[in-house]
């Protein structure tokens, strides 16, 4: 039998992105069976993805996202960055600086429907790869750049990671604790994970009208611009009504109680949310407090949006005597909207999670064997996705892409070899492994 | 020029917020969505805040109005005979249905994908449910804080010694919306290379597990050296570099970069003291990393600049600087803001009963295919006429009116 084909089979990317939201893009993308083929410079090491090329001797207190701790000699096979969103993707390495980089990269481009790149915006122009100049390579390409501001503007070029973009597009005064200013905040990047997820939106409606019309185009996607959609709620107050929303800790406009509640164990959580008066009794009832349910302070929706001050405490006072797991199920169980604030290690071991087996045990040539969460849009009837090929070592793909995909002849190969475009070392470690080994003559 | 998914036929049967954010992607950019919603108050989310002027009615709900921006409304009873004749007809021409049920629901309906495939082997059906159609929480409940606590994220969210904290409003099923229209569009064109169809099981749990936002590499760190994130607010005193919030004359701005060597030198620059970029009293690893008398000495010497200085002008100084810098913005700022302004990015939509209002733009620009700047349907303002279009005349659609079909 014949296995069905991928979705996206015969779609073959570029990958030019750098840190978390276009490699989100791209592995959506090849978890759906597109063949992404990463670009990547042994002169130009990208930090931000694969790491810092020189850790020798080090052992990060927090393990630096390495196995064991341990960066070993080519620590940008190892790191716990790239090795999770690498996966399905090709590696192949070329220096677009350079003429010979330029002119190979422009080939790959002839060959490849869509091109993907999020870095700081001066890169591409730069590199003299912009729109313009790959259009005419290839009319039918779809581009698209995912910088944080867009391509237009007063802020184009501004560089900005997720929790920068999202501070000028206002989600970071939309949350927090409601008792101390914005110092407080943790950085996210929620901005990362909505404009990669939506990236992927937009090259496929791009491709779709490629289809029907034979033509490529360019979209210039700004990741403040995309995010800003995911709490219109507030963007609609202030264009309705004038008003200006702030922070609401764990509260809900209109639920109450809502929050994290303290369960037993050493910072150990439960979150909850009642939404009616049906969804409070249960939770009194779970509690063992059924006539709370009836005190007029709590006895509606409205009181008890009102008295929810008085209400957590009581809630607290229960949930620190309970196992959060067991209050959990009880709660669901009862018909109330509630959930363990899992950790790391709470999210591996859940029931649910194995029960849809949602990890793979996956084995990465240079970092050994560990289990990886699968593609999470996985579960398609015809065509179920996984992990079909692991994060690729740095350069792993460079014979396959130079030869079959872009037809290099050997000689042509050899050339890009003796320029140093191809291999699977950084230069800069190289550099450094000479030096050591001089030294060590001496 | 006509916008990306023009001709692309979508039955949408979603409600709240991660489905009808998936299919108003899909809306914006041209594919024609028909939502169905119940006759009896239409779509949940139309009782949902904020309400133009406070009025709470179920065609001025703001969230409402955002999320459902050029669908088609036709109200349609799926338990009555005639209502599931014609969602079936609806489907024969579609490319894609769409729904958010429960994960029972539409089998229960006598519409699962086995029945809507036989109608049209083409189809795509993504259904986006909380914890997936299978698994021991299948018929569990969800809601925002409760997606986020689940997720493994919110965990290491929030201060030391306090508890953890959720980010703003709804943004982790907006997400999830996000990725349901990536796999939907996926999952279409493969649908269109062979002609064969398939149901989507998209789990807003799930997807969240896997969320770029810090949560899908901590599963793999966690993996490799049984580290994990903690709570630790603004995540300052890593480095001397400044990172997280700061406060500024008139406001906070927020610093983040993931390469401190490099950015060290800039901010030097910034705050007038470049001698400092290269002096060991600062660089040596022992000062630069994790030493909070160091540290203070630079915020010392940062804070007489930023207080000094508007959120505005430290953000454009920081990035003449080259060192990653936003103000943090209230939604006035946001609405005021030149760069926002200057792209077009809030586009006024007119409604005939909530007026003109401004809604954020286009989340992508697109050089030959535009996105569309329509409005949010009435309740079962198209009803009439996509009924007409499947051939029910006026007295069939009148009778459906009177039983409550339509």
């Amino acid at each position: 039998m014949t296995e069905p084909r991928l979705p996206l089979k015969g779609i073959r990317v570029i990958d030019l992105t750098v840190v978390w939201a276009g490699p989100f893009s791209t592995v959506l993308l090849s978890d759906m069976g597109a063949e992404v083929i990463r670009v990547e410079s042994l002169a130009h090491p990208d930090l931000n993805t694969r790491g810092q090329p020189i850790l020798e001797g080090t052992r990060a207190a927090t393990g630096g996202g390495y196995p064991d701790g341990e960066p070993g000699p080519r620590p940008w096979n190892r790191n716990s960055n790239f090795n999770t969103t690498g996966r399905n993707k090709k590696s192949v390495t070329m220096d677009v600086t350079k003429p010979e980089g330029h002119a190979a990269f422009l080939r790959l481009v002839q060959n490849c429907d869509v091109f993907i790149e999020n870095n700081s915006p001066e890169v591409i122009d730069r590199l003299n790869i912009t729109w313009d100049v790959l259009s005419q390579a290839n009319p039918r390409l779809v581009m698209i750049s995912m910088p944080g501001f867009g391509r237009t503007g007063p802020y184009s070029k501004f560089r900005a990671f997720g929790a920068n973009m999202e501070a000028i597009v206002g989600h970071t005064t939309l949350r927090g604790y409601t008792d101390s200013d914005a110092t407080g905040v943790t950085n996210v990047f929620l901005a990362d994970a909505g404009g990669g997820a939506v990236g992927v939106f937009a090259i496929l409606a791009a491709l779709r009208y490629r289809q029907r019309t034979g033509k490529g185009q360019y979209i210039d996607m700004s990741q403040a611009e995309n995010i800003g959609h995911f709490y219109s709620q507030a963007m609609m107050d202030y264009s309705m009504n004038g008003r200006v929303q702030g922070p609401m800790g764990n509260r809900h406009p209109s639920r109450a109680p809502q929050g994290v509640y303290r369960c037993a164990g050493d910072d150990t959580w439960l979150a909850l949310s009642c939404g009616d008066d049906a969804e409070f009794a249960a939770l009194c009832g779970v509690m063992g407090q059924p006539s709370l349910a009836a005190e007029p302070r709590f006895a509606d929706s409205f009181t008890r949006y009102a008295n929810q001050d008085a209400l957590d405490p009581i809630i607290t006072a229960w949930s620190a005597q309970q196992d959060q797991h067991a209050a959990f199920h009880a709660l669901q169980a009862a018909g109330v909207p509630a959930g363990p604030v899992l950790t790391t290690a709470g999210v591996f071991n859940d029931p649910h999670l194995k029960a849809r087996d949602m990890w793979q045990q996956v084995t990465l040539p240079e970092a050994g064997t560990h289990w990886y969460l699968k593609p999470t849009i996985g579960h398609m009837s015809r065509t179920p996705l996984k992990i079909w090929a692991p994060a690729p070592n740095m350069g792993a793909d460079n014979e396959y892409v130079y030869q079959q995909v872009m037809g290099y002849t050997d000689a042509e190969y050899d050339a890009m070899v003796q320029a140093g475009h191809i291999g699977d070392t950084y230069d800069v470690v190289r550099e450094h492994e000479a030096r050591k080994a001089k030294a060590a003559d001496v | 020029m006509p916008p990306p998914l023009e001709g692309m036929r979508v039955i949408d049967l979603t409600h709240y917020i991660a489905g009808p954010f998936c299919t108003k992607l899909l809306a914006d950019y041209g594919a024609d969505v028909i939502k169905i919603e119940r006759p009896d108050g239409g779509d949940p989310a139309r009782r949902i805040g904020p309400f133009l002027h406070d009025d709470p009615q179920i065609e001025k709900s703001g969230l409402f109005l955002h999320l459902n921006t050029n669908k088609q409304s036709v109200t349609l009873n799926l338990k009555t005979l005639d209502g599931k004749q014609i969602l079936k007809q609806l489907v024969q021409d579609a490319d894609v249905l769409v729904e958010n049920f429960a994960p029972d629901v539409m089998d229960r309906l006598g519409l699962g994908y086995e029945v809507l495939s036989a109608i049209n082997p083409g189809l795509v059906m993504t259904s986006i449910s909380n914890y997936g159609k299978t698994g021991p929480y299948r018929d569990y409940k969800l809601t925002e804080i409760v997606l986020y606590a689940m997720g493994g994220t919110m965990h290491s969210t929030g201060a030391a010694g306090r508890e953890p904290v959720k980010l703003a409003l709804t943004v982790e099923q907006f997400f999830g919306g996000g990725v349901a229209a990536s796999a939907t569009m996926g999952a279409h064109l493969g649908a269109l290379a062979d002609g064969v169809g398939q149901q989507l099981d998209l789990a807003l749990f799930e997807m969240q597990v896997g969320n770029q936002d810090r949560g899908v590499q901590a599963n793999t760190t966690y993996q490799y050296n049984g580290s994990m994130a903690t709570r630790t607010g603004g995540e300052g005193g890593r480095t001397i570099v400044p990172t997280g919030v700061y406060p500024t004359s008139d406001g906070y701005v927020q610093f983040f970069t993931l390469q401190p060597t490099v950015g060290w030198p800039r901010i030097c620059h910034l705050i007038g003291h470049p001698e400092m970029a290269a002096d060991p009293h600062f660089t040596a690893p022992e000062n630069f990393y994790q030493n909070a008398d160091v540290k203070a000495e630079v915020d010392a010497i940062l804070f007489e600049y930023l207080l000094t200085h508007t959120k505005q002008e430290v953000m454009e100084a920081t990035q003449a600087a080259g060192f990653p810098c936003g103000a943090i913005n209230t939604m006035e700022d946001v609405f005021h803001d030149p760069h926002l302004a200057h792209r077009g990015y809030f586009v006024t939509i007119d409604h005939p009963l909530v007026g003109p209002l401004r809604y954020p733009g286009a989340p992508f620009k697109m050089s030959e295919s535009p996105w569309r700047a329509g409005r949010a349907p009435l309740l079962g303002e198209h009803t009439q006429q996509v009924l007409s279009g499947l051939g029910y005349s006026h007295e069939d659609i009148a009778r459906l009116r009177e039983q409550g079909v339509v």
